[in-house]
């Protein structure tokens, strides 16, 4: 994976620099000619998004910071204050509150691509566990992020989630009593929900640098699953990723926009424009819809302990993944039987999401039960066996075989220079 | 040459056990406050003293909700009609059997004092509703009778009561247990 050329500093003050924090070979080693598999497709751009997703909430959360009062009796007008009176407060609010939906949406296909092209399996564990974590603090974030609006969702959303922990034999409730501050959700448990929503914001950069270094010490994987072996089958980063990573993100964006500027709401829930009442529950609350699929297999099982450990199992399997996957073929597109039974997966998840939003009763929850049997029985039974019994497609020899015909890219119309060695 | 042994405790040893463990309990230690400050503070403990609910205008048949440590309480004066679906029921049955005489105070089977908050994931049931003439829990559907009593769905236990006592016929202090009680 080595071999492109290393940076040499040219002018005197680079020189200088360099020999005291070389922090531009860095730069240059990981971000310009670090060697990417020249067969990645788009959906290889979503870390990029997801990183650009993270600054976009990062730099507009600061600056609701600035106006937002973290108080139960000023935290809902105070968000008001920013929708009507702030300059260009909604414009910002907007961004912020879409932003968590698309950072979600991006986190999922980002996960849905490393399950499909087999992503997680050895030598890249330790970077798949990083990314569970990753999505492990973005949900914690999210989750107090829509509470500091204080309005009924945000109000009733706190008081669900953290009763989740009373499941708990025996710590139970004194562990519920020191999250909220108080003997229910209060002022306490808004401050803290605050202060914590401004942190991990800044853990989960610092998990990013790990995930970082990790994919630079194994390699990306790429669409045939093969490792890179020379040079002939990677590129440089920069500019042949850099400039589709920037070209997607702008597609991305339109899409993103288009939330922003015509349907802002959308993904929201008209009750959270109604303050929070601690006497009175909506009449139907349901989460974030990135939340959906997690809450369907809560509510399906009958009993509040296992449903709750359903609920936090659905999420933790995810770190076994490279040890369930019995296979050792990576991607997808050489595992037929895998590839069914993940699409399966795949719609079994996004059945989960709309059983979530649905009220949990009679037909809803019998087929919320068994999308939650097939959801653990992929990672428990499916994936197992499947790595020993499948019969997979052959792999070709290497990238460059699978994307080049003699030097060109396949579907290329220019001839093969003259003298092009196969 | 000194006579010390490598076998003897040095001064090195001694320096560096000290040092662990001075270290080690200086991080336990360190734990406690940061810790315990998330827990209620002293001006929502002195907000969650016991509160006297005076009982003489709630009519038969009404249920009112009051806040004591900011959790709802129900308090329900029962009808004739309530009190004996509640003490009829079979409630050996029940997921969580309680007879309705342990879920009132001996002499005052007409009020039920409740704490009004689903023992699922903590919504406030709605007064009135559902099959067994109690309450109906909007967020996962969760039904309790006349006594509180679970009775159908997903909670896992009775609707808790609340330490309180008579101060006088028509009145009860939430917040603290009467004489010879826990």
């Amino acid at each position: 994976m080595s071999g492109h050329a290393t940076y040499q500093p040219q002018s005197g003050f680079m020189k200088w620099l360099e020999r005291r924090l070389p922090i531009a070979s860095l730069v240059y080693s990981s971000f310009i000619a670090y060697p990417t598999p020249r067969n990645l497709n788009y959906w290889w751009t979503f870390g990029g998004i997801l990183t650009f997703m993270l600054g976009v909430q990062i730099i507009t959360g600061i600056v609701l910071a600035m106006h937002y009062t973290p108080h139960v009796d000023f935290a809902f007008n105070s968000v008001e204050g920013i929708m009507r009176d702030v300059n260009y407060g909604w414009l910002l609010r907007y961004v912020h509150a879409n932003g968590a939906s698309f950072f979600f949406l991006a986190v999922y296909i980002h996960m849905a691509r490393g399950m499909y092209y087999g992503s997680y399996k050895e030598p890249r564990e330790v970077l798949w566990i990083l990314g569970v974590i990753l999505f492990l603090l973005m949900v914690a974030t999210g989750f107090m992020g829509y509470v500091l609006p204080w309005g009924q969702m945000s109000f009733w959303a706190a008081t669900v989630i953290t009763n989740l922990f009373s499941a708990l034999p025996g710590v139970g409730d004194p562990i519920v009593t020191w999250l909220w501050g108080g003997f229910a959700v209060g002022n306490p448990t808004l401050n803290r929900f605050y202060s914590l929503h401004y942190l991990l914001p800044f853990v989960i950069a610092g998990v990013i640098v790990l995930h970082v270094w990790a994919l630079h010490m194994v390699g990306q994987n790429n669409p045939t699953g093969v490792e890179a072996k020379d040079e002939k089958d990677t590129v440089a980063f920069t500019p042949y990723a850099t400039v589709k990573d920037a070209f997607f993100v702008g597609l991305f964006c339109i899409v993103y926009a288009w939330f922003v500027f015509y349907i802002p709401n959308y993904l929201g829930h008209s009750d959270n424009y109604i303050m929070a009442n601690p006497g009175q529950t909506p009449t139907h609350i349901v989460p974030e819809w990135y939340y959906l699929p997690f809450y369907a297999i809560l509510r399906a099982i009958p009993n509040k302990l296992a449903g709750v450990c359903a609920l936090g199992g659905a999420i933790v399997v995810l770190a076994f993944l490279p040890w369930l996957d019995t296979s050792r073929v990576r991607s997808a597109n050489y595992r037929p039987a895998y590839r069914q039974c993940l699409f399966i997966f795949f719609a079994a998840v996004i059945g989960l999401g709309y059983l979530g939003s649905q009220e949990p009763t009679g037909g809803y929850v019998i087929a919320a039960r068994i999308l939650t049997v097939y959801y653990f029985g992929f990672f428990f039974v499916i994936l197992p066996l499947l790595g020993l019994f499948e019969t997979t497609k052959p792999l070709p020899n290497s990238i460059s075989e699978s994307v080049l015909r003699q030097g060109v890219p396949l579907g290329a119309s220019a001839p093969p220079p003259a003298g092009a060695k196969s | 040459m000194t006579a010390i042994s490598s076998a003897e405790p040095t001064r090195r040893d001694f320096l560096y056990i000290a040092t662990a463990t001075v270290g080690a309990v200086g991080a336990a230690s360190a734990l406690v406050p940061l810790i315990g400050q998330m827990n209620p503070d002293a001006t929502t403990i002195a907000a969650g003293a016991p509160v006297d609910v005076d009982l003489a205008p709630i009519q038969p048949g009404q249920i009112i909700k009051v806040f004591w440590r900011s959790k709802p309480i129900f308090i329900f004066n029962r009808t004739q009609n309530d009190i004996k679906l509640a003490q009829d029921a079979d409630w050996q049955s029940f997921r969580d059997p309680q007879p309705d005489s342990a879920r009132v105070k001996a002499g005052h089977d007409q009020w039920l004092v409740l704490i009004g908050i689903c023992t699922h994931l903590g919504c406030i049931p709605l007064p009135h509703q559902g099959n067994y003439d109690g309450w109906f829990c909007p967020c996962h559907g969760s039904q309790y009778d006349s006594s509180g009593r679970i009775r159908q769905g997903p909670a896992p236990l009775n609707l808790p009561l609340p330490p309180y006592q008579f101060v006088s016929a028509t009145k009860i202090r939430i917040g603290e247990s009467s004489p010879g009680e826990a």
